[in-house]
This record gives structure tokens, sequence and C-alpha cells, in this order.
């Protein structure tokens, strides 16, 4: 049984945790028990992706685990309870910078080849790009440190030329076999420009952080499976 | 694994997800919107093979940058669910806040 055997199988039984974590989230009884069973399915695939094979930068990856995964910890804990939806809204954000952050490098390496990785990268960047700076728009109202809406003048023709562009630039990274890294730079800006433009004028108790982070979620998994193909 | 293999299984986790979360009291929207955001934390995992695939420095950083936030949703989200739920005691008196 090769390693790579061993961790997809390991990605298996994750999938599984879970799946029966969530499912336990939804009804009162089971809630408690269904976050742990989650949390026991994120550690163990933590841990399995250590021994994926032809990896380096260990020390990094330690290093970094450590400090986002502390840093946040410690925040988590010492919030207020009615502090709580900003936080989520905060921690949801990051995640979806990580997922910009992993796409900004496939691009940035030129593994755009294929147009489906193309696809995946480039909107994958998109999502997360514009629901991280998104959700610092809404941390910040949340937490009460942007009280006003913002209304730009002429915001909706303002939003359209943003998005337009925005898409377009996306296409041209997605379409070049490996585009040069000031188109990269100009896309992942233009879409951070979105994020925020798009949550400014909405009041505080509104924040869709949900959708975002279920779209998201998709698309990672999905990514996840091609890293897996592509490895084959 | 082929491309058709992967959009039964995007199309069956699309399903799933639906139908794990559809009926749920009110009471844990909050707590499982937290729990799914959580979960969402799994982006970690890509992370940590980009950052470890990564060759140059440029790479490195932006890899370095996305295990950090990934650790952060996966920590922060785990902590902040765990704390809404412990809410929920088997009495059943609580408020959703």
């Amino acid at each position: 049984m090769t390693p790579r055997v061993l961790i997809n199988a390991c990605y298996f039984i994750v999938a599984l945790l879970f799946i029966l974590g969530l499912k336990g989230m939804s009804s009162p009884v089971t809630a408690r028990r269904g976050v742990i069973w989650a949390g026991a399915g994120m550690v163990l695939a933590t841990l399995a992706t250590f021994a994926w094979p032809g990896m380096g930068n260990y020390a990094l990856m330690v290093i970094a685990l450590a400090v986002g995964g502390g840093l946040s910890w410690w925040s988590g804990k010492r919030v207020k309870m009615t502090d709580m939806p900003q936080m989520v809204a905060l921690y949801n954000g990051m995640g979806g910078g990580a997922a910009a952050a992993i796409a900004a490098i496939e691009l940035a390496r030129g593994e755009t080849h294929v147009p489906v990785v193309a696809a995946l990268a480039t909107s994958g960047g998109l999502i997360g790009t514009i629901s991280f700076s998104g959700s610092l728009v809404a941390f910040a109202k949340l937490q009460g440190i942007m009280r006003k809406t913002f209304r730009l003048p002429a915001q909706n023709a303002v939003n359209i030329i943003l998005v337009v562009l925005t898409i377009l630039s996306g296409l041209g990274v997605a379409a070049a076999g490996h585009a040069a890294t000031h188109q990269i730079v100009i896309f992942f800006a233009l879409a951070l420009v979105l994020g925020v433009v798009i949550t400014m004028p909405i009041g505080g108790a509104d924040m869709p952080v949900a959708r975002r982070d279920l779209a998201l979620q998709c698309f990672n998994g999905t990514r996840r499976g091609f890293r897996g193909i592509r490895a084959e | 694994m082929e491309g058709f293999a992967a959009l039964y299984i995007f199309m069956l986790a699309a399903f799933t997800g639906y139908e794990v979360i559809a009926r749920v009291p009110v009471i844990l929207h909050t707590p499982l919107m937290s729990g799914s955001n959580f979960v969402h934390g799994v982006v970690l995992v890509g992370a940590m093979v980009a950052l470890g695939e990564a060759r140059t420095p440029l790479e490195q950083a932006i890899g370095f940058i996305a295990v950090l936030l990934g650790a952060a949703n996966a920590a922060g989200g785990y902590i902040v669910t765990e704390r809404m739920l412990g809410m929920f005691r088997k009495d059943n008196k609580q408020n959703s806040k």
C-alpha cells in the first residue's frame, strides 16, 4: 500500500467525519458531538497531508500552522459571545483568502494549460478574493469600526463596470497558458476591490457570509479532487 | 479519476450538503453556519500541498500565507462553534446567542 493510497484512505475517512459531523450539528441533541467529530476529521486531514510525497518547506508549514492556528484559537477563546458573528465572518474571509492564495500559486506557476484547471483556478481565485475582502468589510461593520454605509456616486454603474473588468481580466488570465505576473496581480486587485464595493452598501445586520462560504466549499472540494487527479 | 467521476461527486456532495442541513431548527442556524465555516477550513490541506510543492521564494511566501489563513479559518472556526454549542445543555434552556 503506497503512501498515496494510505493518505487518500485517510481523506475518505475525513469526508465521512465531516458529513457525519455536520449531520450531528443539525440536531440540538447531537450538536456538540457533531463538531467534535468534524474537528477530529480536520486533525486527521492535516496529519495525513504531512505525509504527502514530494513536498518540502516543512518548517515554513509548521510555523504557518502554529501562528495562524494559535492566534486564531486564542482570539476565538477570548472574544465575547455577542461578537461571534464578526469572528465567523473574519475566519470565513481568511479561508477565502487561503483558497485565493492557492489559486494565485497555481496561476503564477503556469499550471493552466488544461482548460478545466484554468477555469477552476481562476474562479476559485475570484470567489476566494471577493470573499476575503468582503468578509473584512463585514467584520468592520459588525465590529462597529465602519459605521456608515458608503454609497459611491452612480453605484450601480460602478459595480457593473467593475464586474465586467474583473471577469475580462479573469478570462484573460485563464486563457493564457502561463499568464504574466502583472496580469495576475491586476486580476486579484480587481477582485479585492470588487469584494469591498459589493459589501460596502450593506447594513451590518444583513451579512451574507454563509452563501459565499458554501460556494467556496464546493470549489475547494472540487479542487482537492483535481489535485489528487493531477498528482496521479 | 476522470472528469465525470468528479462531476458525480460534485453533484452528490451538493445534494448531501443540502439534505443534511435542510431541516435544522432555528436555534441551530447560527452554530451551524459557524460549523460549516469551520469545515471550510479544510482548504488548509490544499494550502499545505501548495506550500509543500512551492519552489520559488514568491511561491513559498504566498503558500505560507495560504497555510496561515487556512489554519486560522480552521482553528478559529472550531473554537467559536464549540463555544456556541457549549451553551446547549441537556435541559434545553438556551438562548441562541
